[in-house]
């Protein structure tokens, strides 16, 4: 039992199948919740790394791109150890699911400073000498002037990674998160069929994942972009 | 524990670490071209055999893949009488070789498909057959612009190794989850497992590095 | 003089509703040097392309040396071309393009000797002694062992032309050879095709905007607008005293310009 579910193991594999098939959806929904709240951390983080990645002074930016270079480079079941054992080390005590999420989250920061800082330089210089000259002070020249010409053209990019950070999900399930895959994995414990869950999870991401591109496209295309040429 | 104490047992993870990073590195590639190239193809089986893998092995996730084939295909393999059991060691290299080549098989299209036309023409007038277009003609060109990409997949096929500790493949992150169980001493355990992933990756991008000067000399020549 | 080398019946190409080539008749005798004038869009690359086999048609046929191109004779009928037909028929053409086309990745000398060895079967020192010798011809015997990317529009062009001559084909196509050169190094190209021109029997259909040249080497100038021939003759004739008024029109606007 999980969820309250009970699974069906007496009349064939359909009713076996039908009979999971609500503890997978309840794994769905956490996976989905620990993506975007991934997703959310790492829209936040990876702005906070792109700034100080931009910034001019060497001793902000270089320590940064350290930083952000380790980041990517390390993977992110290491990383979620690392946080999940280490910070009660120090006293702070999330549960798992904040924890992971949490990792997700810098994980993935380090990837979208990267498309932040593409966006950004991607803005003509012009629009900086603009507004250099009418003497907007550079903080506001970043806010008003150069993100909001900067966002939409990341948008879609963002959006990839946010799929992406679907497939990573399950690495959560190291550290006790039941996610899809781990209910899955967890019926399959208890009832030696791992055949029809495995598979079924394995559909489902399939059609989450094409339903997100398809997403994700179709944001790209209908996204407005208030004239503002993105090629 | 003085942390040199850890180094010999992470260090023998650390190698498991590298083989399966060089082994899914090397039948990731061999998927990459075989699938990349099919998609291409003017034969609709193989392109749609090419296009029904990448978006299967793209769309799900490498820790379900890993799963499927380490608990659930025996069993799909008993329903048909066929012992299809693997030892976790295949199950690792096989889920890691597949994923990686689906992404990699995208990026090998990409580039055969950014191969000018005006290239495919001039073969065509010499009277080259599409093979020998694609072999002495596109991919030289295109191996290089898969380069940077390429070096990218490497670094994730590197991380992506560390899954295999979760069907009891002894790598570095297993090695690492057997320490702190012994000796709780997770902070210092858990630096040197990453910092020893970082150095491995710095060295994989230098190795690559060098590999994409290596197949770019010719264009090192140009004004 | 009815034994053309090259021969469009009422050929048609159009892409979607935009018709390039309309009802197509032309003709090409062995050991003529024919040049297409006429302004851009007017289709004349096309039928260049339709020779190199780089486009299909819509309608009609085109002969080479009395065989049908795009079509095989199957029991009586005509029936679209295999790539095997394409291939055996493309051993008689070559073609220079507008942008070279060069292999970037391969020295000038591999440029020559690569599809003389891969596709006609040469040896390798058979092959590396054809393309010494077209590197003779072309004046650059001493860049063998350069990349495309280390020589000059010029010298790329002239590369070129040495490579469609390496697979020792009866026609040679000249797309625009000069078009996209800077104008000091149009001359070496004009030269080295004047050399050809006087020196060889092969069949030329050039098309180009170098008026004057034109003049200087072909047996039959075409004007060549909208998908058809609307005017050809000598030289002399349609240079001197062209009949028709878009031709004079035509003719001014670029001997002007």
């Amino acid at each position: 039992m999980l969820y309250g579910f009970t699974w069906d193991t007496g009349h064939g594999e359909l009713a076996f199948a039908i009979s999971i098939l609500p503890i997978l959806l309840m794994g769905l929904i956490t996976t989905l919740e620990a993506a975007f709240l991934g997703f959310f951390v790492a829209c936040v983080l990876g702005m906070g790394f792109a700034v100080l990645r931009g910034a001019r002074s060497r001793l902000v930016a270089w320590p940064t791109a350290v930083v952000i270079e380790f980041i990517r480079d390390t993977p992110l079941i290491a990383q979620l150890f690392f946080l999940y054992y280490v910070l009660p080390d120090y006293g702070i005590l999330f549960p798992a699911f904040l924890t992971g999420t949490l990792a997700l989250g810098i994980q993935y920061s380090a990837y979208m400073s990267e498309v932040y800082r593409a966006g950004i330089q991607a803005v003509d210089r012009g629009q900086r000498e603009a507004a250099k000259s009418l003497d907007l002070p550079p903080a506001r020249t970043f806010t008003h002037v150069i993100l909001p010409q900067a966002i939409p053209r990341v948008i879609p990019a963002l959006g990839n990674y946010l799929v992406s950070i679907m497939k990573d999900v399950p690495v959560l399930s190291v550290v006790t998160v039941i996610e899809m895959l781990n209910a899955a994995k967890i019926i399959g414990d208890q009832t030696f069929d791992y055949l029809v869950p495995l598979s079924m999870v394995g559909g489902i991401y399939l059609i989450l994942t094409i339903v997100a591109s398809a997403l994700v496209r179709l944001v790209d295309v209908k996204l407005p972009k208030r004239g503002i040429s993105l090629r | 524990m003085h942390w040199s104490n850890y180094l010999e047992p992470l260090a023998r993870g650390a190698w498991v670490t590298i083989q399966f990073t060089l082994y899914s590195m090397f039948f990731g590639a061999i998927c990459s071209f075989a699938f990349g190239i099919g998609k291409l193809s003017k034969n609709w089986i193989l392109r749609g055999i090419s296009i029904v893998y990448i978006e299967v092995f793209r769309g799900t996730s490498l820790l379900v893949q890993l799963f499927w084939l380490f608990f659930a295909l025996p069993i799909a393999g008993d329903m048909i009488g066929i012992d299809l059991r693997l030892p976790p060691v295949t199950a690792g290299v096989i889920a890691l070789s597949l994923n990686l080549g689906a992404y990699g098989a995208e990026v090998v299209r990409g580039a055969i498909e950014a191969v000018s036309p005006s290239q495919y023409e001039a073969a065509r007038a010499l009277n080259f057959s599409s093979l020998q277009t694609l072999w002495r003609i596109a991919l030289p060109q295109a191996i290089p612009e898969m380069m940077p990409s390429f070096s990218n997949l490497a670094i994730g096929a590197l991380k992506d190794t560390s899954l295999v500790s979760l069907i009891t493949l002894t790598d570095l992150t297993f090695a690492a989850e057997q320490l702190r169980n012994f000796y709780q001493d997770s902070a210092t355990v858990y630096t040197m497992v990453l910092l020893m992933y970082f150095g491995m990756a710095l060295v994989l991008s230098m190795a690559m590095r060098l590999l994409e000067l290596s197949v770019t000399r010719w264009r090192g020549t140009v004004r | 003089m009815s034994d053309p080398i090259i021969a469009f019946d009422k050929v048609k190409k159009a892409y979607g509703h935009f018709t390039v080539i309309n009802e197509l008749n032309f003709e090409v005798q062995r050991g003529e040097k024919v040049t297409i004038i006429g302004p851009s869009g007017s289709g004349k690359s096309t039928v260049l392309r339709i020779l190199m086999t780089l486009e299909g048609i819509n309608g009609g046929v085109v002969y080479v040396g009395g065989e049908p191109l795009w079509h095989e004779r199957l029991n009586g009928s005509m029936v679209p071309a295999s790539e095997r037909h394409l291939r055996k028929m493309r051993t008689q053409l070559g073609m220079v393009f507008q942008q070279f086309n060069l292999f970037p990745h391969m020295s000038v000398l591999r440029n020559l000797t690569e599809a003389p060895r891969v596709v006609l079967g040469l040896s390798k020192e058979k092959a590396r002694q054809r393309a010494e010798e077209l590197l003779e011809l072309v004046g650059l015997v001493d860049q063998a062992h350069k990349f495309p990317g280390q020589l000059s529009g010029g010298q790329q062009q002239r590369v070129g032309i040495a490579r469609a001559l390496a697979m020792r084909p009866k026609i040679m196509l000249f797309d625009e050879p000069t078009s996209a050169l800077d104008p000091e190094l149009v001359g070496e190209v004009l030269n080295v095709i004047r050399k050809l021109a006087a020196e060889h029997d092969l069949t030329m259909v050039m098309v180009t905007h170098e008026m004057r040249f034109a003049r200087e080497i072909s047996d039959r100038v075409c004007f060549f607008d909208k998908g058809r021939i609307h005017e050809q003759g000598t030289p002399e004739q349609l240079f001197s005293q062209p009949k028709e008024q878009r031709t004079r029109e035509f003719l001014k606007a670029v001997l002007n310009g």
